[in-house]
């Protein structure tokens, strides 16, 4: 496999890439459902829950890079923010008694109730 | 420009719960008719599917850096999701009831990464403060964020630790702008901390603010997502197009 060097931009939960001298994206990947693992020294990959022996291997510069981004990208998915907002919701309410989405007028949202989110 | 279509395609048709899902009215690019699809938001994309038992999703909206408005139409029930860019296509959709309406106008302007960010820290800095006992203002703290263990409660999977603060400064060609909070190991200071403990007021969004050409309080990182957005509008929008046609090629293919 080549490596080719790209300028990588993580944006909301699509990690970007670009020629390095290039202003548009090459491509984009959307970081849901995905898994994040270390391989090699300096290298992490991104792979799919439906294509998972595809892996998209990035090489960083050193290895404490490579940490950088893989912490970067697991918290990257819109999943993984739901679940955190789920989870300081759920602490509020027990520390204080109130839920505190109420203020903001979305606590009724099905999309914020613990018995509906399967994962 | 490509995009791991499977994986968005996956997305979209996997069990997990969709945040809102229906038929709308949609308004063609060139044409003025509408033509009625399957939509399903989940998180910050709104998928949409020829039927609702197609496969696979016809086109994709990706809801970042976007305004959700009612509009003026021959069409009732219509509203439009704007981007802010001029080459950026607004779409124009249409519920078929006033309630329909209203429920989609909500959870479409709520949809977006940013939006849900926003009300992550928040939350965030509730809990901390109340944890380390700063509601009363207690300028000799110190803590360190990131030492709180979540405790598993239920079948639900929780986040492995918590977002960690950063001690890095936010740079361009790296770290996640999710990370970019303000540092932690900063106090908040008396002006930003409310004396008698009350939730602060939800920061105010970019599409209330008056004027529209303003993206508001999310600086750089909002102007950055929101043109890179725009433009995947424009691109993914003409691959869309490239794959429909795709598809109904062979469709025709397999018709005996």
């Amino acid at each position: 496999a080549v490596l080719k060097k790209r300028l990588v931009k993580l944006v909301v939960n699509f990690l970007f890439y670009f020629r390095t001298d290039e202003a548009e994206p090459i491509g984009a990947l959307l970081l849901e459902h995905c898994r994040i693992t270390k391989e090699e020294e300096n290298v992490f990959s991104i792979s799919f829950i439906e294509e998972p022996e595809r892996k998209y291997c990035f090489e960083c510069d050193s290895e404490e890079q490579c940490q950088e981004w893989i912490e970067a990208l697991k918290r990257a998915s819109y999943e993984f923010m739901r679940r955190s907002l789920i989870f300081y919701r759920n602490e509020i309410q027990k520390m204080t008694g109130k839920d505190p989405l109420e203020q903001y007028g979305i606590s009724e949202e099905a999309r914020f109730q613990l018995a509906t989110r399967k994962q | 420009m490509k995009l791991n279509e499977r994986s968005l395609a996956f997305y979209a048709t996997c069990d997990s719960p969709a945040d809102n899902a229906g038929f709308l009215y949609k308004r063609g690019e060139r044409h003025t008719a509408y033509h009625r699809r399957w939509f399903v938001l989940k998180g910050n994309m709104l998928f949409y599917f020829e039927e609702r038992e197609s496969r696979e999703p016809v086109g994709v909206i990706v809801l970042e850096g976007c305004t959700v408005e009612l509009c003026d139409s021959a069409e009732e029930f219509a509203f439009a999701i704007r981007f802010s860019g001029t080459k950026s296509r607004t779409y124009v959709l249409a519920a078929e009831s006033q309630a329909a309406m209203e429920s989609w106008v909500k959870s479409l302007s709520r949809a977006s990464f940013d939006y849900m960010r926003l009300v992550v820290r928040e939350l965030e800095k509730q809990l901390e403060e109340m944890r380390w006992g700063l509601a009363g203002g207690h300028p000799g703290c110190r803590h360190t964020p990131g030492c709180w263990k979540p405790q598993p409660s239920g079948p639900e999977q929780l986040p492995e630790r918590l977002p960690a603060l950063p001690t890095i400064p936010p740079k361009e060609n790296g770290c996640a702008v999710w990370n970019n909070v303000p540092a932690a190991d900063q106090l908040p200071d008396a002006g930003g901390c409310d004396g008698d403990a009350n939730p602060r007021p939800l920061p105010l969004l970019p599409r209330r603010r008056a004027s529209s050409g303003e993206l508001g309080s999310t600086g750089a990182a909002a102007a950055e997502s929101s043109s890179t957005f725009c433009r995947l509008h424009e691109r993914y929008g003409r691959e869309v197009a490239r794959l429909r046609q795709d598809w109904l090629d062979r469709q025709r293919d397999h018709r005996p």
